[in-house]
């Protein structure tokens, strides 16, 4: 195959990739709009965090494994202390004062984590195992790590489908999204699933900030940068749908980076038109119910 | 008998397979109160929805003073004089009732897109919002905000409402519903007074509340028209009796 | 839509007192941030006849923040002023013409869409002009005379200096509150009071809603253009952060902060937010944690905003006089 062909291929794998880190980011953000009906401009943030607490630990274990097993479950809990202490306040609340909350949000946590870990970029090491390339042509290789990281991603991807789509609790969710007031009445606790939803946002989030970290780097507007990427994933997608993330993600992944490769001069927008025009087409996003 | 202001021939809606309405024919003439009626489900909400504008029709015609009116936006049938009231109450509950009547007239001005005088110095505007609320009895209660109202006045809202907008036909979806004894003989008054000078077409549960207001009854089942005709005679029907009320009711 | 009560007036007066006094006691640092807000502040009215009185939350507004600001680069000279009289109703202008566009195709979506799709809009022009050598790239581009306010031979101002720019802005500001009050009592007004309340059944009484949220869109898109264009005749200085949707989320706060649908409550959440940074900033490395707290503790504890304690402050202060008196 001509080296043309083998480019074009990587830049698919490329795109593929970034768009599977991108859906475990939106998938948690799609199921905390549509199950909890917030609307969390924070989410960024906990991505943003897990990786710089993976990266604190990786450079004191020197392990990343070892430091993603702390990291993820740390910042759940700190995803859940937040949930009790002020995301309790904003569920019946208009979608504005979310948004107003969750804006002072990240201002906090951008400041706690200037203040724990300062303000550097730092890389993350590639673990050891998985840091080599596969030779494709005498001129491109791709690296393996990237093909792990979309491995990961596909498989949990594929355990959130299981969990929401075959498994009781995945039910109680899924009826928790479409009449809150059923579930109750059902004897189910709403505010558990709320708490079990959130935290899996969460985790999903911080999960994704960990293992892009050897890629992607770890700094201060990282947060920002994938949230409102996020968002837009959702949106085309249509709120609430972790099918429509996972296809609103490969979407974007592939339009953001071919634009990038092919179309340097309008690459920043690529994503922007590509919302505006399924929105012109569909205007509750691919597989979005009117709210 | 005159043409009538509102001619409705074969009219359907679908919702995917769901055939809410179906092949409905329906003759509606000035000061003409004609009360439609049926169980739950029978299209009755549907079908005011479909000639308000608010859903497309699938199929058939609505004919407005012999102009063909179907598949029209909301916005242009109500300009027309078509205007329709809802079953759960729609008011605007910050605004007081004086306002809400006032908004609704302000929809006959030429344009709203008017930047400069205050909205409150328009005379004609003022006037049939006042006209309206003394037709329906909430004069006195002009200045109470309208979520300050009880049920049955917010009622009265509604419907003086749809009358500050000067319109020659009234859609009227099931006004008396939550209502007491009392206040539902009231209403009924005041929307068979109406009917004077309008032409009415009145949705409504309960057949025996409209009886002796309504000048033509339509019974609708499943979508379709059972029967149609004066009050008496659609009373006496058998089809009618089996369909709807289920037992034989004794002569009067 | 209804008319102030008489407390809430007698301080809005006053606080204009105050504004005009001001210059009076103030070092020229004070003066040249009062101006800043100012012109934040009508921004903020701008996305308050949007998104208080009409219902539509935009998050891409910044965008004809920095239409007004790029229009001022792009009629400025490089070795001579523009004249004030023919750049700023330009920036206007060009400012209404894109809400116009724009408008039209935002407007068929609701809720958090629409939310999400004026942002897409803001971001767009963000990139656009980030990649745009002409206006400068990511770095921005210099003004580097203030706007030229002669008329026929007689400057009534002279923009460069400070206080006759603090003036200049203060009555810009006082005037569009007072358009905007008027605009609002209006018949379109209104309707878009309806509109945010209860579209559809405005519809259904016989309103043709759609260009009266394109109108509404319009006029705010405009009056942002005022204040990017003020905003660069003070910094002499444009980027295309100005169209990003930072701005447009800090103006946003501003508003809901201040107290939607009251007009004046965006212009006390730009002086809160403005002086709150400033002091924060002084104290601080890291401000924005004392921010982000305060803007989480207003929406827990303040749920219409600081207008809504300052009505009832004030209120109270009055009925507190009125039983002495």
């Amino acid at each position: 195959m001509s080296d043309k062909v083998i480019f074009f291929l990587i830049q698919v794998l490329n795109g593929a990739q970034y768009g599977l880190l991108l859906f475990l980011v939106a998938s948690g953000l799609t199921l905390i709009f549509g199950v909890m009906r917030i609307i969390n401009l924070a989410h960024g943030s906990f991505y943003m965090l897990g990786a710089y607490l993976a990266f604190s630990f990786a450079e004191r274990t020197g392990n990343l494994w070892l430091a993603m097993l702390i990291a993820v479950p740390l910042t759940v809990l700190i995803g859940l202390l937040l949930e009790a202490a002020l995301f309790r306040f904003l569920y019946d609340r208009d979608h504005l004062y979310q948004v107003l909350l969750t804006y002072g949000l990240i201002l906090v946590l951008e400041e706690v984590r200037s203040i724990f870990f300062g303000d550097d970029v730092h890389g993350v090491k590639v673990p050891d195992f998985l840091n080599f390339s596969l030779r494709l042509t005498p001129a491109l290789s791709y690296p393996v790590y990237r093909l792990f990281m979309s491995a990961v991603c596909v498989a949990v991807g594929a355990a959130l489908y299981i969990f929401i789509n075959h498994t009781t609790v995945g039910m109680s969710v899924r009826a928790g999204a479409l009449n809150r007031e059923m579930v109750q009445s059902l004897g189910i606790d709403i505010g558990l699933i709320y708490r079990l939803v959130f935290a899996l946002g969460v985790a999903l989030a911080a999960f994704a900030g960990m293992i892009a970290a050897p890629v992607a780097s770890v700094f201060p507007g990282m947060g920002n940068q994938i949230l409102i990427i996020s968002f837009v994933v959702v949106v085309i997608g249509g709120i609430g749908s972790v099918k429509g993330a996972f296809i609103g993600s490969l979407l974007i992944g592939l339009a953001d980076t071919f634009g990038q490769v092919y179309a340097r001069e309008i690459s920043g927008m690529t994503i922007y038109l590509l919302m505006v025009l399924v929105l012109l087409w569909r205007p509750t996003g691919l597989f979005g119910r009117a709210t | 008998m005159p043409e009538p202001v509102l001619r409705i021939q074969a009219l359907s809606k679908n919702f995917g397979g769901l055939k809410a309405v179906r092949e409905v024919c329906l003759d509606l003439h000035l000061s003409e109160l004609h009360a439609v009626i049926g169980p739950n489900g029978a299209g009755k909400s549907t079908l005011i929805n479909v000639i308000s504008g608010e859903l497309h029709p699938s199929g058939g015609s609505i004919r407005y003073e012999g102009r063909e009116i179907a598949g029209f936006p909301a916005d242009r049938i109500a300009r027309l004089g078509i205007v329709r009231s809802y079953q759960k109450v729609n008011v605007f509950p910050w605004f007081t009732a004086l306002e809400n009547c006032r908004l609704a007239a302000q929809s006959r001005l030429k344009s709203s897109m008017r930047f400069f005088r205050p909205a409150r110095k328009y005379a004609e505007v003022n006037d049939a919002a006042e006209r309206a609320l003394a037709l329906t009895g909430l004069a006195p209660r002009a200045g109470s905000f309208a979520s300050a109202l009880s049920h049955g006045e917010q009622r009265q809202l509604e419907i003086a409402m749809t009358v500050a907008t000067s319109p020659r036909v009234l859609l009227l979806d099931e006004p008396l519903a939550g209502m007491g004894a009392e206040e539902s003989l009231q209403l009924l008054a005041l929307i068979s007074r109406l009917s004077a000078d309008h032409a009415i077409l009145l949705v409504e549960h309960d057949m025996d509340a409209v009886f002796s207001v309504a000048r033509v009854l339509t019974v609708m089942v499943n979508g379709r028209v059972l029967e149609s005709g004066p009050p008496e005679v659609v009373r006496r029907s058998h089809a009618v009796q089996e369909a709807y009320l289920g037992k034989e009711e004794p002569a009067p | 839509m209804h008319s102030y009560r008489l407390p809430v007036k007698l301080f809005l007066l006053l606080s204009l007192a105050a504004l005009i006094l001001f210059p009076s006691v103030s070092s020229k640092f004070y003066l040249q941030l009062f101006s800043k807000i100012m012109i934040l502040a009508i921004l903020a009215m701008s996305l308050d006849l949007l998104a208080g009185f009409t219902g539509l939350i935009s998050l891409g507004h910044a965008a004809f923040f920095g239409l007004g600001a790029y229009t001022l680069l792009l009629m400025s000279p490089e070795y001579a002023a523009a004249s004030l009289w023919l750049s700023l109703p330009a920036a206007m202008t060009v400012a209404a013409l894109a809400a116009l566009v724009i408008g039209v195709l935002v407007l068929r979506s609701s809720g958090v869409y629409f939310i999400m799709v004026t942002l897409a809009f803001g971001q767009m022009f963000f990139y656009y002009v980030t990649g745009a050598r002409r206006f400068g790239g990511s770095d921005g581009a210099y003004i580097y005379f203030k706007p030229d306010a002669t008329l026929a031979g007689w400057a009534p101002i002279q923009l460069s200096n400070n206080l006759h720019f603090y003036y200049f802005v203060l009555a810009l500001m006082v005037a569009v509150y007072l358009l905007l009050r008027i605009v609002i009592d209006s018949p379109f007004g209104h309707v878009i009071c309806g509109i945010r309340v209860n579209e559809n059944r405005m519809r259904s009484l016989g309103f043709p809603t759609f260009r009266y949220k394109l109108v509404a869109f319009m006029i705010a898109g405009a009056l942002a253009g005022l204040a990017g264009y003020l905003d660069a005749a003070q910094y002499g200085f444009v980027s295309p952060e100005l169209f990003g949707w930072r701005e447009s989320g800090i103006v946003l706060m501003m508003v809901i902060l201040g107290g939607m649908g009251t007009l004046y409550g965006p212009i006390l959440g730009a002086f809160a937010l403005a002086l709150l940074q400033e002091f924060f900033a002084d104290h601080t490395k890291h401000w924005l944690l004392p921010m982000g707290l305060f803007i989480i503790l207003a929406v827990l504890v303040l749920p219409r905003g600081i207008s809504g304690v300052l009505e009832r402050l004030v209120v109270w202060g009055w009925n507190l006089g009125a039983r002495r008196a």
